[in-house]
């Protein structure tokens, strides 16, 4: 019987003491972020989709060699490359070359080694941002940094194609 | 009607239909469904109860609401592409997949970890347990009504969260570990917040004490509720903090240390009884032993490379296979692989441990109350997306 009483008392006083944390916690700055009217710090790691970096000479012109190395690696198949050799008509059917999805590019075994003597003009650099799993295999494969991540974290679209993301035009768009 | 034949059927799915009712002496039985959109199931778990009252006379889990195919999906990528799916299975203990994968690879492949990349795993895959040990915290004391502690949770885990955004780039589904090491070294900022952080969690730790463990109400929802026996879980292959709070000290770092754990010192806590109490002290217990961890490894991290310089440039295990075991915030994950030699899995095989927890639910539930039974499937601390893969 004592006990008992002994026990209810212990138990209690175990919620007087958890009321005093909460009552204590009660009286302690905001931790949340108002969204809208503030933002969270750190932003800056966060790592969002892909996007193209310039050459340092021309920052509109993509660093890229067009070796098809990320659309490979992809596990998502996000990314659609087309390109041509420069000077040659941008129509010609022979020379226009697909990578992206579903179509395979046979493995040599050896390090890529942008071929010096051929100029390629990028065409079409696209990626699929739906299929995008953030991963991060296509920057760390690229040979020469052709691509970066972007801190892009508000997104907000009404459809699909929304994140098909042009990411030729992104590049020739900025600043 | 043959098994394999499938029929719309009114009057229930394939589970429901072919789901036995033990029967009472009154023969007046009440078949429910729990889930898979009951907010007490945590994901898409539907468990189907057969109730006597407010007693639990049969329970059955029902699983495959968000199977994915991951281990079909191995054999069709290359060792690489797999890669991110890793931060998908458990997405609570990502690392400790990702590591399970990186490291079944490793071992197959034979490629040489560098010591820094080994202790930058260390640090980030406990963080990460941690961060999982918290939300479950939170969310087993909601699941038996107390609200304010997945708040208090929340906050810290945010700083956790936070802490591994700066080197992962994400903040739960990380795609971090590469064969031969991680996707980046640590930086400054990391290790200062790390280290700032694990001094400000020896001071939470306290607190959630005298708020939550103490609590009569706690107490009384938890202690002798779900008892297990160690015949029955190692009958149904219970790993991880389960099993250990039924006294047995079983974890993967300690009685077959991969990676560096053998440098560290820390304790593996167990429980007696065995009861939903103890796997609460076992789990709490684990979130200070793996701030020790954290502690002893930025101690002693050494440098050099954080991924090994010569690799090839294409995964190409010779044939074999391979199994290799990770202790994740569940129990044992493990990875089985075969390889025919050519730059995909042959076969890919995943062993969650939440699988063989959850189905220790059934055996525990049976003859209790059913608002006993929340807390026994709390405490069991059970991933969806792992169990179904
Ligand atoms: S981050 Fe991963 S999924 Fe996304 S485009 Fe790059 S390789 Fe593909
Ligand atoms: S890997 Fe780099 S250089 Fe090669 S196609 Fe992709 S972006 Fe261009």
């Amino acid at each position: 019987m004592l006990k008992d009483i002994g026990k209810t008392l212990i138990g209690l006083w175990s919620l007087i003491i958890g009321l005093k944390i909460t009552g204590k916690e009660f009286f302690k700055p905001w931790l949340t972020v108002h969204y809208p009217r503030q933002e969270v710090k750190n932003l800056n790691t966060y790592r969002g989709h892909i996007e193209l970096t310039g050459q340092e000479t021309d920052p509109w012109k993509p660093k890229c060699v067009m070796c098809g190395k990320c659309a490979e690696i992809c596990p998502s198949g996000c990314i659609h490359i087309e390109f041509h050799i420069a000077g040659e008509d941008d129509s010609s059917q022979t020379e226009k070359i697909l990578i992206g999805v579903g179509v395979e590019i046979p493995f040599s075994g050896k390090k890529f080694v942008p071929a010096a003597k051929i100029e390629r003009e990028l065409d079409i650099f696209n990626l699929n941002y739906n299929l995008c799993s953030l991963c991060g295999l296509c920057v760390q494969n690229c040979p020469v940094d052709a691509i970066k991540f972007s801190k892009d974290v508000y997104l907000a679209g009404r459809s699909r194609q929304d994140f098909e993301y042009d990411l030729l035009a992104r590049l020739k768009g900025q600043g | 009607m043959k098994p394999n034949e499938s029929k719309f059927e009114l009057n229930g799915d394939y589970y429901s239909t072919r789901f036995e009712p033990s029967g009472s002496e009154t023969g007046d039985t009440l078949i429910l469904n729990m889930g898979p959109q009951h907010p007490s199931t945590h994901g898409v778990l539907r468990i189907i109860v057969e109730l006597d009252g407010e007693y639990i006379k049969k329970a059955e889990p029902v699983l495959g609401y968000i199977h994915r195919m991951h281990e079909k999906m191995g054999e069709v990528k290359t060792y690489m592409q797999y890669l991110p799916n890793m931060g998908r299975v458990d997405y609570l203990h990502a690392l400790a997949w990702n590591w399970a994968y990186v490291g079944a690879v490793e071992k197959l492949t034979g490629i040489e970890v560098p010591q820094r990349a080994e202790y930058i795993r260390v640090i980030t895959c406990e963080l990460n347990r941690i961060c999982s040990h918290l939300l479950w915290w939170g969310a087993y004391l909601l699941d038996l009504g107390a609200f304010t502690p997945i708040l208090y949770a929340f906050v810290d885990r945010e700083k956790i969260m936070d802490i591994l955004q700066i080197v992962t780039g994400s903040r739960l589904t990380y795609c971090y570990y590469r064969f031969g090491g991680v996707s980046a070294d640590i930086t400054d900022e990391f290790i200062n917040q790390t280290k700032e952080f694990l001094t400000y969690f020896k001071t939470r730790i306290p607190m959630y004490h005298d708020l939550v463990t103490g609590n009569m109400i706690l107490r009384g929802r938890c202690e002798d509720i779900g008892v297990l026996s160690v015949e029955t879980a190692k009958q149904y292959g219970a790993t991880g903090p389960v099993l250990r709070g039924s006294g047995i000290a079983y974890d993967v770092r300690k009685v077959e240390p991969y990676s560096v754990y053998d440098k560290f010192d820390f304790k593996i806590p167990v429980g007696q009884n065995g009861d939903a109490m103890d796997r609460y002290d076992v789990r709490v217990a684990e979130m200070t032993e793996s701030l020790k961890i954290i502690e002893q490894a930025l101690e002693s991290l050494p440098d050099g490379h954080y991924i090994n310089p010569n690799l090839p440039d294409r995964i190409m295990p010779p044939k074999g296979e391979v199994y290799y075991a990770v202790e994740g915030a569940r129990g044992k994950i493990g990875i089985y692989i075969i390889s025919d030699g050519t730059a995909k899995p042959y076969r890919l095989k995943l062993r969650a441990p939440g699988f063989s927890n959850l189905h220790l639910f059934a055996e525990l539930s049976q003859g209790t109350l059913l608002s006993d039974a929340v807390s026994i499937l709390g405490s069991l601390d059970l991933v969806i997306p792992e169990i179904d893969r």
